[in-house]
């Protein structure tokens, strides 16, 4: 799924990294538990959450992650657009909660993945 | 083993907002080293588990990444509380993070399992009262 395609299904508005919104994804996760998406496999390219804090940002990098959805209006803070902006991570934000924003994206075919094993 | 780089960083413990800074950093020199991405990706992911764990557990302290021709080495050093029962922090869900660092993104108890999960080794020795010391490997090879 391209992240513009997740912009128009979530109508969210995009913060930063626009020019980034043609890349394809193919996974995603939800949570607001920063270790939690850190236990899971590789190639979670998109994360939903309703945390705003700096801490979103470097966690989505250290993934390798692409995209970041606030959801429920949240919207983020100057200093995590600019992390963002260094780490090339699109950002927006969506007036739907978690639960319709993920199964939004699910039932349109970007799925989820396993933990990994310790 | 010869060392062929190190790259020291000291963890401020004052400051939740900038904790990570340091991995971010690692990524950045790894990635400038050509090293392979899902080698850089398991690296970040530890050290930046176990910065998170020195400034929400332990007031700061310091972490020096080795890289040599086999392997990545991260190692951190602080002079926090230590760690009671290290078998009983290694259960996913343990935790004795307070709702304030949960509500954060923290405190899930994921981060020590995290950090095995990622690194091929880890060891970690801790006292009580007198600090933690904590080394994981990545093998290169
Ligand atoms: N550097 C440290 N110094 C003191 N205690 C620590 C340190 N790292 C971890 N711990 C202890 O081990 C527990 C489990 O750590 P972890 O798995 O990272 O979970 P969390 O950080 O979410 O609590 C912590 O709650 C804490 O009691
Ligand atoms: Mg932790």
């Amino acid at each position: 799924m391209k992240i513009s395609k997740i912009k128009e299904l979530l109508d969210a508005q995009v913060i930063c990294c626009e020019e980034n919104t043609n890349e394809d994804v193919f996974s995603a996760c939800g949570s607001d538990m920063m270790s939690d998406v850190l236990a899971y496999v590789k190639d979670q390219a998109v994360l939903l959450t309703g945390l705003v804090n700096s801490q979103v940002v470097r966690t989505a990098e250290m993934m390798d992650m692409r995209c970041i959805v606030f959801v429920r209006s949240k919207m983020p803070t100057a200093e995590m657009i600019e992390l963002a902006r260094e780490a090339g991570i699109v950002i927006m934000a969506t007036k739907k909660r978690m639960y319709e924003a993920c199964g939004k994206l699910y039932s349109n075919g970007l799925v989820g993945n396993k933990v990994r094993d310790v | 083993m010869s060392e062929l780089l190190k790259f020291h960083f000291d963890v401020d413990g004052t400051d939740f907002t900038s904790a990570g800074q340091a991995s971010v950093q690692v990524k950045k020199n790894l990635r400038q080293l050509g090293i392979p991405p899902e080698i850089i990706r398991r690296v970040s992911i530890a050290m930046y588990e176990g910065e998170i764990n020195m400034v929400i557990h332990a007031g700061g302290g310091e972490a020096d990444v080795i890289v040599t021709e086999t392997a990545i080495e991260i190692r951190l050093h602080d002079h926090g509380p230590g760690i009671k029962n290290i078998d009983q922090a290694m259960q996913e869900g343990f935790s004795t993070a307070t709702d304030t660092i949960r509500t954060l993104g923290f405190g899930a108890g994921m981060g020590l399992p995290n950090m095995k999960r990622y690194s091929d080794d880890i060891e970690i020795h801790s006292e009580l009262g007198v600090g933690t010391d904590i080394i994981m490997r990545v093998n290169l090879t």
